[in-house]
C-alpha cells in the first residue's frame, strides 16, 4: 500500500514585464506597435481621467453610487486590449475603463450610474453584458457564452471580470469546473486588489495565490503584475490566443490594488492603513506606463486636454437628457406584457394624466373604466 | 392520437421541439445517458448528442448561470433540476438574471430558457423531493410559471414554454408522471401559456387547482355532484403566473363563490392572489368569502404524515360544502 506523489506536479507562475521604475525586461516584452502603446496608454488614462470626474460627479449627487476603478487600469485594458469587437466581454462592476475601451460610450455609462436602466444597454452589434452586480455571478454566464460560440461554431472568445473576493463565491468554482469540463474559449481574469471591502485578501483565502486554484479544474493559472499593462498584456495575449486556438479556458491573476473607496458609498480609513495606500501608490500603473513611454519618446503632447475635453462633452450630453418616462418600465418585463401588467400600467398612465400640471390647471379627468356588473357608482 | 403517460408526453415535447429547432439543447444532471431520473429526457442524447444533450457536472447554479449565457447567445437551453428541492442553489441565477436580464439591458437581450422542476407530494420520497413551492417563481417579475395538469397539457405547454422569448420555470408534478395515459394529438401543439381551461362546467361554485391537485378538484367535484346535486365548476389554473385572472372573474360572477386548492402552503401561497384578484373583478358578485385548502405552513413532515398535509378529496369537499352553505 504505497503513499506516492502523484504527477504531474505544479508551479505558478509570475510574469512582470515593466519594474516599478519603468525599466523594460526586454525578453518579456509583447510584441505592440507604437500605436498600439500610445492606445493602451490613451485608454488607461481616459479611464483614470474620468474615474476622477465621476466621484466628482457623485459627490455633488449627479450620479449615484459607483465603484471607482482607480489603480487598476493596467489590469483592465491590458486584458480588453487582446479582445476582437467579435469576442465576448463579460464584466462585474469595477470595469469603467476596460468598458470604455469596449465602446461603450460614457454618456451611457454616466446614465446607467445615474440609476438609468437605458445606459445598461449595450449597443445592438456589441458583444459585451451589461454591468453585473452580485459577485461571481457573470462567471457562469461566460462560460454558457463559450458553450454556445463552440456549439456554433464561431470564431469568437469571452473574457470574464471578477475580483479577489469573488473567489470565495460558489459560482466562481463551479464556473472554473465546467469550463475545464467542457473546455470552452474563456478567459477568466481575476482583478486582485487586495479588498473585498474591508476584507483583506489574507482573510478570503488561505492559498498562496489566486492563480493556482485554476489547477484544481485542470487549467493553466498565471500571476500577472496588474499593475504592468505590458505584462498583462502579454498574459491575456497568450491566453486568448490559446482560447481561439482550441485549447481551453485560463485563468490570469492580476495582482493590483484599489488606490480609492470601494464605492462612492465607501470609507476605507475605517479599514486599511495610509501607509499601505501610499505604498501602492508608488507602483500606480499609469505613472509606471508614463515613465516608460516617456523614455520610448511615445508622449503625445495635450493628450490630457483632449482626454478631459471628451469627457466633458459626454457629461454635456448626459445632463442634456431628458428626465426618465416612468412610463417605460413596462416595457421589457416580458416580450408581450401579459393583461395583469398592462392593467397596472394604465393605472399609473391614469395616475400621471391625473397629476396637476405646473400651471396650476387640473387636466381632464379620466374616461372611467367599464364597471363591473353591479358596481355602486355613489359612496353608501 | 396516441395515449400517453405524462413522461412520454414530455419526451414527445422535447424531441418535437429539437427536430424543430436546432437552438433547442437540453441540459442538466443524468439527462444524457441516462435519460433523467424520471427518463423524461431518455433517449435523446442518442438523438441528438452529447453536445445538445449535456450531462452537465452537479452544480445547480452553473447549470442555470451556463443555460443563460447559451440564451445570451441565442441558443434556448431546456434545464432539468432534478426535483424542485435542489432549486435554491440556483435560485439567485434565476431571480437575478433570468428573469432580469430583458429589464437590465433594456430588451437588447432575453433569455428564453425553460428551467423544467419535478415538485409536489405522493410519491413517499425524501425531504427536498416533495415540496411545493411554486409561489417563489410566481412572485418574480420577469419569470412565467406554468404547471401543467396531465399528458396532453404538459406536452402542448413545454411546447409552448420552449418557443416563449422569456423564462419560463416549468413544474412537473411527479404524482402525474405515470398516473394516467391521456390521448395525445399527432401533431405537435402548442397551448397558451397565460390561458387557464375550465376542467368541468358548472355554476354552483369555481374550484380552483392546478397541477395535481386537479384530479382532487374533478374527483370532489363528481361527489359534490352525486351527494349534493352540487354543479361545480372547475378551473384548470395551467399557468400561475402570469395569472388568468379574467377566466377566475368570469367563472365567480356566474357562480358566486370560490374555494382554491394547492399543495404549497398557505400563508402568501398563489391562494392569496387568486382570491384577491377575484375580489378585485368579483366582489359584488361574491355571495360567501374565499375558501383556500392548501398544505399547513410547516416545513417538510415527512411521508409518513403527508397525507394529513396535502389536500385531499375530503377536505375539497368539505370546504366546498361549507362556502355553499355560507
Amino acid at each position: 500500500m504505497p503513499r506516492i506523489t502523484l504527477e504531474p506536479r505544479f508551479q505558478v507562475e509570475y510574469l512582470s514585464v515593466l519594474d516599478s521604475d519603468g525599466n523594460l525586461d526586454t525578453a518579456l516584452e509583447p510584441k505592440l506597435s507604437e500605436n498600439d502603446l500610445k492606445a493602451l496608454y490613451r485608454a488607461m488614462l481616459l479611464g483614470r481621467r474620468l474615474d476622477e470626474r465621476m466621484v466628482r460627479l457623485q459627490r455633488q449627487g449627479r450620479v449615484g453610487t459607483f465603484a471607482p476603478i482607480k489603480g487598476q487600469e493596467a489590469s483592465q485594458i491590458g486584458s480588453a486590449f487582446t479582445l476582437r469587437p467579435s469576442d465576448w466581454m463579460v464584466p462585474s462592476f469595477r470595469e469603467t475603463a476596460a468598458m470604455v475601451w469596449r465602446g461603450w460610450p460614457i454618456d451611457k455609462l454616466l446614465h446607467f450610474f445615474a440609476g438609468r436602466l437605458e445606459g445598461g444597454q449595450p449597443a445592438p452589434d456589441q458583444h459585451d453584458l451589461p454591468i453585473t452586480i452580485p459577485v461571481a455571478t457573470q462567471l457562469p454566464h461566460a462560460v454558457g457564452l463559450a458553450y454556445a460560440v463552440q456549439y456554433r461554431g464561431d470564431d469568437a472568445v469571452v473574457m470574464a471580470y471578477f475580483g479577489d473576493g469573488a473567489t470565495s463565491e460558489g459560482d466562481f468554482h463551479e464556473a472554473m469546473n465546467f469550463a475545464g469540463v467542457w473546455h470552452v474559449p474563456v478567459v477568466f481574469v481575476c482583478q486582485n486588489n487586495q479588498w473585498a471591502i474591508s476584507v483583506p485578501l489574507k482573510k478570503q483565502t488561505h492559498s498562496r495565490t489566486i492563480a493556482q486554484k485554476a489547477l484544481a479544474y485542470g487549467l493553466p493559472g498565471l500571476q500577472v503584475d496588474g499593475n504592468d499593462v505590458l505584462a498583462v498584456y502579454a498574459a491575456a495575449r497568450e491566453a486568448v490566443d490559446r482560447a481561439r486556438a482550441g485549447d481551453g479556458p485560463t485563468l490570469i491573476e492580476c495582482v493590483t490594488y484599489r488606490l480609492g473607496v470601494h464605492t462612492t458609498a465607501d470609507d476605507p480609513t475605517k479599514y486599511r492603513a495610509e501607509e499601505e495606500v501610499r505604498m501602492w501608490e508608488q507602483k500606480d500603473p499609469l505613472t509606471r506606463f508614463r515613465i516608460h513611454l516617456e523614455k520610448r519618446d511615445l508622449l503625445e503632447a495635450g493628450l490630457e486636454q483632449r482626454v478631459d475635453d471628451e469627457i466633458a462633452q459626454a457629461v454635456r450630453r448626459f445632463e442634456a437628457a431628458p428626465p426618465a418616462d416612468p412610463l417605460t418600465m413596462f416595457e421589457h418585463a416580458y416580450a408581450t406584457p401579459p393583461p395583469g401588467l398592462l392593467a397596472q400600467r394604465d393605472e399609473m398612465a391614469a395616475r400621471e394624466h391625473a397629476a396637476p400640471a405646473l400651471d396650476g390647471q387640473q387636466p381632464p379627468a379620466p374616461v372611467d373604466a367599464t364597471p363591473m356588473r353591479g358596481q355602486r357608482r355613489t359612496r353608501r | 392520437m396516441a395515449k400517453l403517460n405524462m413522461v412520454k408526453a414530455l419526451n414527445l415535447a422535447l424531441l418535437e421541439e429539437m427536430e424543430r429547432d436546432n437552438d433547442v439543447l437540453v441540459l442538466g444532471e443524468d439527462v444524457g445517458v441516462d435519460g433523467g431520473v424520471f427518463r423524461v429526457t431518455d433517449d435523446l442524447q442518442r438523438k441528438f448528442g452529447s453536445q445538445r444533450v449535456i450531462d452537465s457536472p452537479l452544480a445547480e447554479a452553473a447549470i442555470i448561470g451556463t443555460a443563460v449565457g447559451m440564451a445570451l447567445y441565442g441558443l434556448k437551453p431546456v434545464c432539468e433540476i432534478q426535483f424542485s428541492g435542489f432549486a435554491f442553489q440556483c435560485f439567485h441565477q434565476i431571480e437575478n438574471h433570468c428573469a432580469r436580464y430583458r429589464m437590465r439591458s433594456q430588451g437588447r437581450f432575453h433569455i428564453p430558457i425553460v428551467i423544467r422542476m419535478p415538485y409536489g407530494g405522493g410519491v413517499r420520497a425524501l425531504e427536498h423531493h416533495s415540496e411545493s413551492e411554486e409561489q417563489f417563481y410566481a412572485h418574480i417579475p420577469g419569470l412565467k410559471m406554468v404547471i401543467p395538469s396531465g399528458p396532453r397539457t404538459a406536452r402542448g405547454l413545454l411546447a409552448a414554454a420552449i418557443r416563449d422569448p422569456d423564462p419560463v420555470i416549468f413544474f412537473e408534478a411527479k404524482a402525474l408522471y405515470h398516473a394516467a395515459k391521456e390521448d395525445v394529438p399527432d401533431e405537435s401543439e402548442a397551448l397558451p401559456i397565460g390561458r387557464a381551461q375550465i376542467a368541468r362546467e358548472g355554476d354552483a361554485l369555481t374550484l380552483v387547482a392546478y397541477g395535481a391537485m386537479l384530479r382532487v378538484a374533478l374527483e370532489a367535484a363528481d361527489i359534490l355532484q352525486s351527494e349534493d346535486g352540487a354543479r361545480v365548476e372547475v378551473i384548470d389554473l395551467l399557468t400561475i403566473s402570469p395569472l388568468d385572472r379574467d377566466a377566475l372573474v368570469t367563472s365567480v360572477k356566474k357562480t358566486g363563490r370560490a374555494v382554491v386548492v394547492h399543495e404549497a402552503p398557505r400563508s402568501f401561497g398563489p391562494g392569496a392572489e387568486i382570491a384577491a384578484s377575484i375580489m378585485d373583478g368579483a366582489f359584488l358578485s361574491l355571495e360567501a368569502p374565499i375558501r383556500r385548502v392548501t398544505a399547513h405552513d410547516v416545513p417538510f413532515v415527512g411521508f409518513a404524515r403527508e397525507k394529513a398535509n396535502v389536500p385531499d378529496v375530503p377536505r375539497v369537499v368539505a370546504a366546498v360544502r361549507e362556502t355553499l352553505a355560507f
